[in-house]
């Protein structure tokens, strides 16, 4: 049998098994990539990311082309070989050959948990004004320009949102950036 | 500071309950965490991972929570400290391996420990006895909060939290909970029930996390989804599943009692005579038969034996405890002795099994 690491094409001589959401997963190395992989100290073994990161690869092979992060100049040969990305970047360069790995890996691929404080007034922000600029229109729509004013005179005094002022970033911002910016 | 006079007694922390301590050990949160604008570890040169360390480290070890505790970089750390760390769960393996440009800052209590430049650039562990997966998320909750003002965390409006790897991306976070499961491993049922546990979507594991086996009938159940669940529904779902193994665990051992008190009685026994008497005893065979004691202690069959005692043997009996304890280097056949040694100084006192009239 040969290894099922991508690029080997030795003999696998080292055999694991594991139950991942009730399926049974089998995966068989060869000893030079079993050591690369830390299955020689079995309890340092990340097995079920080894089997999670092995699915993404191949999830990874129909992804368009060679990319490269610019940030870190990661690039997805990397990705295949460790099942890690390089920075917070890696997950925009890579957004499309990560889309249907995330959404076999998770429940979703939409983030509905905790958000840092300083961004969630941020993005609270942004959905009042989507909110808003969608009532806008829909009062231009039907010429209800009374209304239209009342909406546009909500959307300029959002331009400051309450309490700590915030820098207000473009719509439906995705920045992985810093957001007091500054030292880091 | 010197780790080991950092480190709370191994009678300290094997006194401390919980609630449903009859089978949930301890309860555990874990966070994955990184700051904005630099290389996650795996990626990063070492002069940069030496860099991020320091900034990031001193930023964890002002925090009120660490006040009074221990912070140091992974460098200076001896083998042994290291192995102490990971035997307590403080640590993971993976991270005792790390050297200069890693970093760990732990409470004064131990009940909050974080990795620096593990994995990611951090890693949170709040840790608390028994069944509390609530109380230690609020607790992992507000530190990580608190870190807020000191961290940028690198976060997508879309993907949440970012993390190395795609596994603990959105929220981050895994739950855990540590379970002794004696009734279900003696009436065959463990399988059914990890089979049962996984299919909602958890990943079950043995004692020191990914890829260890099941030693000591311990178990430990985690979450394995990290987006698109917030942290209070995986919460919730945890402490349920745990609950409900509770259940199916007191069954087991009712059932035990009921149909099969003799076969229990002589597992039991059997293990209290090879532990109060042995002279050469591995680690592995002295986890599996404290489990039964502790099993025996929680059916009310010994007297005057307590759990405390029996989790603090277990905990002594781990190899680099064992090393400490002697205050010299063991080989493995040297530990085996002083091991064997250790449980009859404290088991021989005990008198037997007691049983119900």
């Amino acid at each position: 049998m040969q290894c099922c690491q991508p690029d080997c094409e030795n003999e696998a001589t080292v055999h694991l098994t594991e139950i991942v959401d009730g399926q049974m997963k089998k995966i068989d190395l060869c000893e030079e990539c079993a050591k690369d992989q830390g299955v020689t100290d079995p309890k340092g073994f990340a097995l079920a990311d080894l089997l999670l990161g092995l699915g993404a690869a191949s999830e990874m092979e129909s992804g368009s082309g060679e990319l490269e992060c610019p940030a870190c100049g990661f690039a997805q040969a990397d990705f295949k070989k460790s099942g890690r990305l390089g920075c917070s970047d890696c997950y925009a360069t890579f957004a499309e050959p990560l889309e249907g790995m995330l959404k076999q890996m998770h429940k979703g691929t939409q983030h509905v948990g905790k958000v840092p404080k300083a961004l969630r007034q941020e993005m609270d922000f942004t959905k009042q004004q989507q909110q808003l600029e969608k009532q806008l229109s829909k009062a231009i729509e039907t010429e209800d320009y009374e209304q239209a004013a009342l909406v546009r005179d909500q959307l300029r005094g959002l331009d400051v949102p309450p309490e700590e002022p915030v820098e207000p970033k473009a719509k439906g911002t995705k920045s992985a950036k810093g957001v007091k910016g500054g030292e880091v | 500071m010197e780790l080991q006079k950092f480190l709370s007694s191994t009678t300290e922390l094997a006194g401390h309950e919980g609630p449903q301590d009859h089978v949930v050990l301890s309860s555990r949160v874990r966070l994955a965490r990184n700051v904005t604008g630099r290389p996650f570890p795996g990626r990063a040169k070492k002069a940069s991972r030496v860099e991020t360390c320091e900034f990031i480290q001193p930023a964890i070890a002002a925090a009120s929570a660490m006040r009074g505790g221990f912070s140091e970089s992974m460098q200076p750390l001896q083998a042994l400290d290291k192995q102490l760390l990971v035997e307590r769960h403080l640590i993971s393996r993976e991270h005792a391996a790390k050297g200069a440009g890693s970093g760990l800052v732990l409470s004064k209590d131990e009940t909050l420990s974080v990795m620096i430049n593990e994995e990611d650039h951090l890693r949170m562990q709040a840790l608390l006895p028994g069944l509390q997966v609530k109380q230690v998320w609020q607790k992992m909750d507000r530190f990580d909060t608190s870190l807020e003002k000191k961290l940028d965390f690198a976060f997508d409006a879309r993907l949440g939290y970012l993390t190395a790897c795609p596994t603990n991306l959105g929220t981050g976070i895994r739950v855990s909970a540590m379970l002794h499961l004696p009734g279900l491993v003696l009436t065959d049922q463990v399988n059914q029930i990890v089979q049962a546990v996984t299919k909602l979507g958890h990943a079950v594991r043995g004692l020191y996390g990914e890829g260890t086996e099941a030693s000591g009938h311990l178990f430990q159940v985690s979450n394995q989804m990290t987006l698109g669940e917030s942290e209070a529904d995986i919460i919730e779902r945890i402490h349920k599943v745990v609950l409900q193994v509770i259940e199916h665990e007191e069954n087991a051992r009712q059932t035990l009692l009921r149909t099969k008190a003799k076969e229990l009685y002589n597992h039991i026994g059997r293990a209290y005579g090879t532990l109060a008497h042995a002279h050469i005893v591995s680690s592995k065979e002295t986890m599996d038969k404290l489990s039964l004691l502790r099993l025996g202690v929680k059916l009310e069959l010994f007297k005057g034996l307590t759990t405390p005692l029996l989790d603090e043997l277990f905990l002594l009996s781990q190899p680099a405890h064992m090393q400490e304890l002697v205050g010299e280097k063991l080989s493995g056949e040297e530990r085996d002795l002083h091991r064997a040694d250790l449980l009859r100084k404290h088991l021989s006192k005990v008198k037997g099994l007691k049983l119900p009239e």
